[in-house]
């Protein structure tokens, strides 16, 4: 059985297109902007209810993204707006659904915690802490069931790595070779509990190796690291030899979700982080040193990336309520298979 | 340009908070994600970051000020020597945040989210003439599974036994000879892991039949059947759902006492998204269950142990299939209305029986599936007979007759020549002991008796 530390750093090799380490950047800060332009939104009350950002872990789904193939699929928690921007959902349709719009992806009835895309093979977005856990194995099941190849990316985090469920899936997935990457986004806190608080478990990606996973511990904050991990557990899957395990460690610097005043945390722990690891200052430092970019290119990308969100956040302004007919569709599918 | 930074609403209900502490002062330069205040809500003090960069041209709103509502300006935010417009600071109150563009007011929405029902449609299961075949339920149901894995390569079954073991109560008998391993998935005991995997599957559009070994059981998975399979297509805006089945028996069995003795019709029925079946015959298990199977959405299919090894005709048909929402008048009569489903209708039926002798006549409707459900049918029938009795087996607080009785309320009060009476079982757990098991289920002369009272006899 493969289980290993993860190699070192993927930072130090050189042998990483301009192109490439661009493209992380712009997706990387696209999110970044994306959810400082939503958590403006909610503090205008222009979003409601519960609204969880991803900012500090963006490097997380840009890295397993850049491992991933056209048809593949994704799911994750209510943690989700990242994801979405990263297999390519539309901000609009996206920040759209977070104020409640008919613009948005779920027609303004999911909301920030509910959101899904058929046509990118987003499979939500699910606001019970490790449902997607099983939800994840049975979209990979479908895929093994049908012969088409594909490999499913099952996002969690380290709050839902002790539930149940995800061991009643692990045991599952292994027993029948599913092509299911389980991806445990480790930011270190459930809430208000650090990890240190909850297990005593030294490392949450071993604990697949009881059920014959493989697995590794990743470095979250270097999206090249994530991405050569990736790749590794997409290579294992798609090889027919059933489930992986990236445990990935990241941080996330804004509390649980708007409402956390995250008090179980200094400030100077999140600003180390902050300035010691960020992800998109990594690619910028990269970029700049490796001379595949200038200052004032990336300016041009950070204008760019603006004007998209700024553009979504209009959207999602400008798109009206939805109408009130539409309290009462979705709720059955017409019809029956033929 | 300037732009004035608005005081943050930071929780769902926050409407006013204290700008406790300025970390900014003017002159100062900010970026995106700086901390630039404290500011205490009713629950606790967040720090507010900074979305734009620029500089702090004026704080308009003192540190210590409480009761600023949300959405008030608290500072102007200008580009590097850019000038401080004047502005002279707001009164702390807030304006609300631009409305978003409304929708018409009134809709026209039905009153119930299920398909509506067949107008009290009556036409018979099958033509007439059609060559009847005798079969038990339990054959009735593995024909209907096996019918419809032929038609349907996306169609499989999983649960606890279903496999090698040929089913817990081999209602899956001959299957995985058939089928192979592929389609007839033994699982391991986790009923919670195993629904979300089968309903992850659904997502992934294949057709899944999972099987519970017991209805009891499946609290184990409730979570994946409501808020996974059931709320999905409303969450998704129509996008994705989940076309499945879970099936298994449900109900009291025999002397198993608590926790293997459950109704759960009434728990299930009351899930918008979810749609429940309970059969009572062998065709009804077979009609219904190749209806669940090709429905495009998720399916309970309550069972009973009790009812699968009872013989019953069934039409000998290609495709034979029973639409949902539609309930079945086993037994016509003017002066009662009998209302049941499932096991139920062995106590309604017997009751119409003794009822009978003694010169009452019993309407005995089996409702099948309780969510459609074929109110209409009820309704017809009590505007005839002015009386209405509801057998089941399941506890009488938020019971199915329970709900039944108040739309006959609603809808056919001027009819009712008595109140509606809920036979139910016994509002206790079920007792291991012969005798208390006896006396906490339902019975034949309970139903009897509901019967002579509301024709006053």
């Amino acid at each position: 059985m493969a289980a290993k530390k993860s190699a070192k750093s993927a930072a130090a090799k050189p042998n990483v297109s301009a192109e490439e380490l661009l493209g992380h950047y712009r997706e990387m800060l696209l999110i970044r902007r994306f959810e400082e332009k939503a958590g403006q939104l909610y503090g205008m009350g222009l979003i409601g209810g519960f609204c969880h950002l991803y900012i500090g872990q963006e490097a997380v789904v840009v890295g397993l993204e850049a491992a991933a193939e056209d048809g593949d699929k994704r799911v994750t928690s209510y943690r989700d707006h990242g994801h979405m921007l990263a297999c390519g959902m539309d901000p609009k349709g996206i920040m759209a659904e977070l104020t409640g719009r008919e613009g948005g992806f779920s027609k303004g009835k999911g909301g920030s915690m509910h959101m899904f895309s058929k046509e990118t093979h987003f499979y939500g977005g699910h606001g019970i802490v490790a449902a997607q856990v099983p939800l994840g194995a049975g979209l990979a099941f479908a895929d093994k069931y049908k012969g088409n190849g594909r490999v499913t990316f099952t996002y969690f985090g380290d709050g839902a790595a002790n539930q149940g469920q995800v061991y009643e899936t692990y045991n599952m997935a292994e027993l029948w070779g599913l092509p299911v990457v389980f991806v445990i986004e480790n930011n270190q806190y459930a809430m208000g509990t650090s990890v240190q608080r909850s297990t005593k478990s030294p490392s949450l990606w071993e604990r697949g190796v009881a059920y014959g996973i493989p697995g590794e511990e990743v470095d979250g904050m270097n999206v090249l690291s994530v991405k050569e991990a990736g790749q590794r557990a997409v290579a294992h899957c798609r090889a027919g030899n059933g489930p992986y395990i990236l445990e990935v460690k990241t941080y996330r610097y804004r509390g649980h979700s708007m409402s956390d005043p995250a008090k179980y945390r200094t400030r100077e722990e999140v600003q180390k982080m902050k300035d010691e690891r960020d992800p998109i200052e990594q690619v910028r430092d990269m970029l700049l040193t490796g001379k595949h970019a200038s200052e004032d290119d990336l300016k041009a990308i950070d204008k760019e990336i603006k004007a998209i969100v700024n553009e979504a956040a209009e959207f999602s302004k400008d798109s009206p309520e939805p109408a009130l007919d539409e309290l009462w569709t979705d709720i059955y599918a017409e019809g029956a298979a033929s | 340009m300037a732009t004035e930074i608005l005081m943050p609403a930071l929780s769902p209900t926050m409407e006013e908070g204290t700008l406790a502490k300025w970390l900014v002062k003017e002159g100062d330069t900010v970026s995106s994600g700086d901390i630039m205040a404290e500011i205490e809500t009713d629950k606790a003090t967040m720090e507010f970051e900074a979305v734009d960069e620029g500089v702090i041209g004026k704080i308009l709103i003192a540190e210590g000020t409480a009761g600023v509502a949300v959405n008030t300006a608290i500072a102007i935010l200008v580009e590097e020597g850019e000038d401080v417009p004047d502005v002279t600071p707001a009164a702390a109150t807030a304006e609300a945040p631009a409305a978003a563009p409304s929708a018409p007011a009134e809709a026209t929405a039905p009153q119930n989210t299920a398909p509506p029902p067949p107008n009290a449609d009556q036409s018979p299961d099958w033509p007439e003439g059609t060559p009847m075949k005798t079969q038990t339920v339990r054959e009735a149901l593995r024909d209907a599974m096996a019918e419809e894995m032929r038609r349907d390569e996306d169609v499989f079954l999983m649960g606890e036994e279903v496999g090698e073991y040929q089913g817990a109560y081999k209602i899956s008998q001959g299957m995985l000879d058939e089928f192979g391993a592929k389609r007839v998935i033994d699982t391991p005991i986790t009923e919670h892991g195993f629904a979300g995997i089968a309903v992850g599957a659904a997502f992934g559009e294949t057709r899944p039949i999972v099987e519970f070994m017991t209805f009891n059981f499946a609290m184990q998975a409730i979570d994946h059947i409501i808020n996974s399979a059931a709320k999905t297509l409303y969450m998704s805006g129509g996008q994705m759902g989940a076309p499945m089945v879970f099936r298994g028996p449900n109900g009291a069995a025999a002397r198993v006492g608590a926790q293997h003795s459950q109704d759960y019709a009434a728990w299930y029925m009351q899930i918008p998204g979810l749609k429940v079946a309970m059969p009572y015959s062998a065709a009804d298990a077979k009609g219904l269950m190749k209806t669940a199977i090709r429905d495009n959405n998720p399916v309970i299919f309550l069972e009973n142990e009790i009812m699968y090894g009872k013989s019953f005709d069934v039409p000998d048909l290609d495709d034979f299939t029973i639409p949902f929402g539609k309930a079945k008048i086993e037994r016509s009569g003017d002066d009662v209305t009998l209302v049941s489903f499932g096991i139920g209708m062995t106590y309604a039926l017997e009751a119409a029986e003794k009822l009978a002798e003694d010169g009452i006549q019993a309407e005995v409707i089996n409702l099948r599936t309780l969510r459609p459900m074929d109110t209409e049918t009820i309704l017809t029938s009590v505007r005839k007979t002015n009386r209405c009795v509801t057998v089941e087996e399941g506890w009488p607080q938020g019971s199915v007759g329970g709900y039944i009785s108040s739309v006959i309320m609603q809808e056919a009060f001027d009819y009712l020549d008595a109140p509606v009476i809920t036979c139910t079982g016994k509002d206790v757990p079920m007792p291991y002991a012969a005798n208390l098991e006896k006396h906490a289920l339902l019975t034949t002369d309970e139903v009897v008796a509901a019967c002579k009272t509301v024709t006053y006899r």
